[in-house]
């Protein structure tokens, strides 16, 4: 494994394959520890498990159809968790983007560098807020501050977070 | 055929799919639909696994504060600290059951005071995202319904939004799209209470003129036909001068954040509610000082 954070041709790229029903246990357990950590610990509310497990997988795979079909599927379980005031798509919309975002990347540099992983996943995670305030804003009409210094520092704590999650979840590859 | 280059396919897939979900959006707002159907077999499906989850978290949570946070204290003896370790262990867990039967027994005594009023109790089993909302261990089997009333011994929690067989969604009061009818309780003046989407709730229709003080207690008006009158709301935290109405800030009476167990009132008519030093009198209840543990009545 390379550590180096460098831009290579798409070829060199090494893709990473999981071990059978490893994606589907890492989101189901990401979505069941979103809705249940912060109920213990008010302060995880401010972690977003689903958009790290769709940002690693995104950049494991690198395959776009697959990063965007994947951030789709979580985005929509987690917006049918939320309740009705969610409309079905929010997140969905959101995960769909970054998705495809992440394996686009994933496939044009190398993201195993923890730095890298971290600048990647603060850069996504704006990203991913920036394109729910505008769905909430121009599609739903519903009024959403743009930006604010909690959105800062959710987007450091969550890339912090990734770091060590991403090290877990390499433990899920195939050798 | 034109055939697509794959980095086109994946664009034209990603275009499609996010077509796609906005039209899905669309039929949500033009059909006041919210995809139940798709809601039911998600929470169905998830809903055993967070009541797990959930009870697997608290004992994690209470054997780290009562256990491991406090580890450090000694290192005199290590023989007598393992013993103590083990002894701390037996008494974490003890006081993790200790603190669940006072929470449950606080319920119980609510719930028994106010035996005339249908309500039951559901454990907190789930957060919602981008929202002030939680899933609870009951749904419409045990009769629960939307748009019933959710509270807990310490005062107004929200209310539900939506149901399934065995969970329902619980819209909290400080989300933005949540309200109550409320009063000052010395005062007696009624303005509705919403929430911010911040942990404080906003009165917004007290006129400049009214006299409001800090720490005032704010219960319900029953005015919104779902709390009966009298329940806590919350204490005001803050008063500011607003053009024409004052802006008061209010502290929720309930712990929101902290939420493990709730009541859900299970009645979709007007409650009433008077309070306890009046409820032994023939007199109508007074309007003014009500008690913090106010009587229930159907």
């Amino acid at each position: 494994m390379n550590d180096a954070f460098d831009i290579r041709g798409e070829s060199h790229i090494e893709v990473h394959k999981f071990r059978t029903g490893a994606i589907i246990i890492a989101t189901l357990l990401a979505l069941l520890i979103q809705s249940s950590f912060p109920i213990h610990f008010a302060k995880a509310a401010v972690l977003d498990f689903p958009l790290l497990v769709t940002i690693y997988f995104g950049l494991s795979r690198r395959n776009p159809s697959t990063g965007l079909l994947l951030g789709m599927f979580i985005g929509l379980l987690q917006d049918s968790l939320s309740g009705p005031t969610v409309p079905l798509g929010l997140y969905g919309i959101a995960k769909t983007i970054i998705g495809y975002l992440a394996s686009s990347i994933g496939a044009r540099l190398d993201t195993e560098h923890p730095a890298a992983r971290f600048a990647l996943t603060f850069a996504f995670f704006i990203t991913h807020q920036g394109l729910i305030v505008v769905t909430r804003r121009i599609l739903l009409a519903q009024p959403e501050p743009w930006f604010n210094m909690h959105l800062i520092v959710a987007a450091l704590v969550n890339a912090l977070v990734a770091v060590f999650l991403f090290l877990l979840l390499d433990r899920l590859r195939k050798n | 055929m034109v055939a697509l280059p794959s980095r086109h396919k994946s664009l034209v897939l990603l275009a499609g799919v996010i077509v796609l979900q906005i039209l899905m959006l669309a039929v949500q707002i033009k059909r006041d639909s919210q995809g139940r159907l798709i809601r039911v077999w998600t929470v169905g499906a998830v809903s055993p696994f967070e009541r797990a989850g959930s009870n697997g978290f608290g004992w994690v949570r209470d054997t780290w504060r009562h256990y491991f946070a406090l580890q450090n204290t000694t290192r005199e003896n290590e023989q007598i600290r393992r013993e103590n370790d083990a002894l701390k262990l037996q008494l974490s867990q003890l006081q993790g059951k200790a603190a669940d039967a006072d929470r449950l027994a606080a319920l119980l005594n609510f719930r028994q005071s106010h035996a005339e009023v249908p309500m039951i109790a559901a454990r907190v089993i789930g957060v919602g995202a981008g929202t002030a909302s939680v899933t609870i261990d009951r749904g419409e089997r045990a009769g629960i319904r939307k748009d019933m009333g959710v509270i807990t011994p310490d005062g107004v929690v929200g209310k539900v939004v939506e149901t399934y067989p065995n969970a329902a969604q619980v819209l909290l009061l400080t989300d933005k799209d949540s309200g109550v009818g409320a009063m000052l309780a010395d005062s007696r003046i009624q303005s509705p209470v919403g929430g911010q989407g911040e942990p404080l709730l906003l009165m917004k229709y007290v006129p400049n003129d009214d006299d409001v003080n800090l720490g005032e207690r704010v219960i319900t008006s029953g005015m919104d036909r779902i709390f009966p009158r009298d329940l806590p709301v919350g204490t005001v935290a803050e008063i500011k001068s607003g053009n024409p109405f004052k802006l008061i800030r209010i502290k929720p009476a309930a712990n929101l954040e902290r939420l493990e167990e709730v009541l859900v009132l299970l009645s979709l008519r007007p409650l009433e509610m008077k309070n306890e030093e009046s409820s032994g009198d023939a007199q109508p209840s007074a309007p003014s000082a009500p008690s913090s543990k106010p009587a229930v009545r159907r």
